[in-house]
């Protein structure tokens, strides 16, 4: 964990939600670093701004304080523009509710994000129906989301995710919603990408189960990082 | 990027089909209404004028009394020996008829039919562009004499002839017996909506003599030659008229002199209102439409707002988002456009034809109906996606 290295990096992050009288302090200062390939789980209680972190890393909310670096670069400095760019071509975010577009197949789904590359249409088909084949679900291509169960759908997610081959994925409960064989198997896959692909992998959960899959516990309480430690057996 | 952006756009749209239908739907209600309306009432507006030039042109009415068709309020009739008068100063006057109207029942055989003789002379024939379809018109003798002849009209031969030629035959007015001496050609509606063959006319004198039993003249036709002035015309009648009625200096005309144009303007500019209302009409039908549309958008907008958080949180540009759904508004709503320009152009024609009245193209109408129904598409599917498009991905994701 040398911070020469690091592929991401905040420091002082703060984050005030409201105005005036309603402002509420959700995160009050917090310090991070994290390696390139790494796998980190991050936890804590319900409140405790894990969501609120993952979204300002994932370049999805702004923070109100403190500074983000990501390869180097001042994500706190660039534009509206060049934050989605960032997104583009380094992020995938996997969220609790899955947010695929409704009424659209697995494969579109999947596809969505090569389009706004710019990939011409025969590469952007083969690599959606590979990341598919990823996720184990070859074959369900023309499935509408609300054609598939829900631990089907957080597949097509990921596959979502990883069809632009990011730097780093991230994961805010995406086994919240579902039942424990389905998680476990969601579980095998992110450490699979994280192993095999070298991918970058931040997940929130709240269960030590799938927290045990990572390398690294980053323990958030009420707004700041109460602990960060290294996972003994899962490796 | 543009190329791409029409894929999206497309996808959306066809994902989509009941609320993309119903917003097409409501253009497509919208433009065709007021498109339909406004042809509408310009076949009618056309129509009515052809009518008027086929009253003759150059003509000039005069009636006593100062109101329109309400009887001749006290203000004494015309005389015959005005129409004597009028062709001996009024050089331009190409023809003067008097005429007296009753109305009466015609009787053939078994057949019978009310109808409306009409006193005159041969220059009724030539003011009202009237030809002649069999027989003759009126000999100086049978006028002088006031010979029971009368030419007829087509609708009154239809009732009492059928398909027959009546030139030749008699048929009974009142007491007397009138010989049919011609038959006058099919002219079809007045502009005022009445059947203008529906006539009998006879010399004035018959008329005078056996049927109203006075002197009177109830109207004067003067028919002018082509070139000379209307209005220099008129003052000259009402000059003459004037005088030969002993109005006072200070006293107000008790007739009136009108021509062919004015009426003609008149009663095209009573169409022209009527084309305005319907259109305002078919407009609520337009606005009622983009109401219907601001609502299918309005109800989606939150499934809109999390799908422009889910395109924002992977990676879309702001200006992407905007432009697709740009390009969705205005294929649905230019898509709307046309078929409701198509279906106007059907109803229009099919309406046109069963009123009988021409069917007029208005490029003015179909472009302008297009625009409106163009905008109230973009308007409504454009901004609402702006706003959204503005926010933090994960506000527009969060969005309920
Ligand atoms: N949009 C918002 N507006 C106002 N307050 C917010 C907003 N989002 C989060 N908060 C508050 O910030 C705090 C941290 O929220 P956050 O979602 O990060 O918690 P969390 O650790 O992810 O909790 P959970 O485990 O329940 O998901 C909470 O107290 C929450 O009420
Ligand atoms: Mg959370």
């Amino acid at each position: 964990m040398t911070d020469a290295t690091a592929l991401i990096r905040l420091s002082g992050i703060t984050k005030t939600y409201g105005q005036g009288q309603a402002a509420f302090l959700a995160l009050k200062g917090v310090d991070l670093a994290i390696e390139p390939g790494e796998f980190v789980a991050i936890m804590g209680p319900s409140g405790s701004g894990k969501s609120t972190v993952m979204n300002i890393l994932g370049c999805l909310d702004t923070p109100s304080s403190g500074t983000y670096v990501f390869e180097g670069v001042h994500v706190e400095q660039l534009t509206r523009d060049q934050r989605a760019l960032l997104r583009r071509n380094y992020l995938g975010f996997v969220f609790q509710g899955y947010n695929l577009l409704a009424r659209t197949t697995a494969l579109e789904n999947v596809e969505l994000p090569l389009i706004y590359r710019g990939e011409p249409a025969a590469a952007r088909h083969a690599a959606a129906r590979a990341a598919l084949e990823q996720v184990g679900l070859g074959g369900w291509e023309d499935h509408t989301p609300a054609e598939l169960s829900g631990g089907q759908q957080q597949r097509v997610a990921i596959a979502r995710s990883i069809v632009t081959r990011p730097a780093v994925l991230l994961a805010d409960e995406p086994t919240g919603n579902l039942d424990t064989r389905t998680s476990q198997e969601i579980m095998d896959l992110i450490t699979a990408l994280n192993r095999d692909r070298g991918i970058t992998v931040l997940m929130v959960t709240h269960e030590p189960d799938m927290a045990a899959y990572a390398k690294r516990t980053i323990r958030f309480v009420d707004g700041r990082v109460e602990s960060d430690q290294l996972n003994g057996g899962a490796d | 990027m543009l190329w791409n952006t029409l894929l999206l756009a497309l996808r959306a749209i066809r994902r989509n089909l009941m609320r993309s239908f119903l917003t097409i739907l409501g253009i497509v209600i919208g433009v065709a209404a007021v498109i339909t309306m406004v042809t509408l009432g310009n076949g009618a507006t056309k129509s009515v004028s052809d009518q008027i030039s086929s009253m003759g042109s150059n003509l000039i009415m005069l009636i006593p009394g100062q109101r329109f068709g309400a009887g001749s309020s006290g203000a004494p009739n015309f005389k015959l020996a005005d129409v004597e008068s009028i062709r001996n100063q009024i050089g331009v006057a190409k023809a003067v008829a008097p005429i007296a109207n009753k109305a009466t029942t015609a009787v053939y055989m078994a057949e019978n039919w009310s109808t409306v003789v009409s006193g005159s002379n041969n220059d009724y024939f030539k003011a009202g562009n009237w030809e002649l379809a069999a027989g003759r018109t009126f000999t100086e003798a049978e006028e002088r004499a006031g010979k029971a002849v009368c030419v007829i009209g087509d609708t009154v031969r239809t009732k009492l002839f059928g398909g027959q030629n009546p030139v030749g035959s008699e048929i009974r007015i009142k007491q007397f017996a009138c010989e049919v001496v011609g038959l006058l050609k099919a002219k079809g509606q007045s502009a005022m909506g009445s059947d203008q063959d529906d006539t009998v006319v006879m010399p004035l004198r018959t008329v005078q003599r056996r049927l109203t039993g006075s002197q009177d003249v109830n109207r004067l036709t003067v028919s002018v030659r082509e070139g000379a002035s209307i209005d220099a015309v008129k003052d000259q009648l009402t000059l003459l008229l004037r005088e030969r009625r002993n109005i006072g200096e200070t006293e107000e005309d008790d007739f009136r002199v009108l021509d062919t144009r004015q009426l003609a303007e008149t009663l095209t500019g009573t169409t022209r209102i009527l084309t305005m209302l319907l259109g305002a009409v078919a407009a609520v039908s337009l606005l009622v439409g983009g109401i219907g549309i601001m609502n299918i958008m309005l109800v989606s907008v939150t499934e809109r707002t999390r799908e422009i958080g889910i395109r924002l949180a992977i990676g879309a540009l702001e200006r992407e988002v905007l432009l697709q759904f740009l390009i969705e508004a205005v294929v649905l709503s230019s898509l709307g456009g046309l078929i409701g320009i198509a279906l106007a152009t059907g109803a229009s024609i099919a309406l046109s034809n069963l009123m009988d009245i021409p069917y007029l193209f208005d490029a003015g109408i179909n472009l302008l109906s297009f625009f409106f129904s163009a905008a109230i598409g973009v308007i409504f599917g454009y901004f609402p996606a702006r706003r959204a498009a503005g926010l933090n991905p994960i506000d527009a994701l969060r969005h309920e």
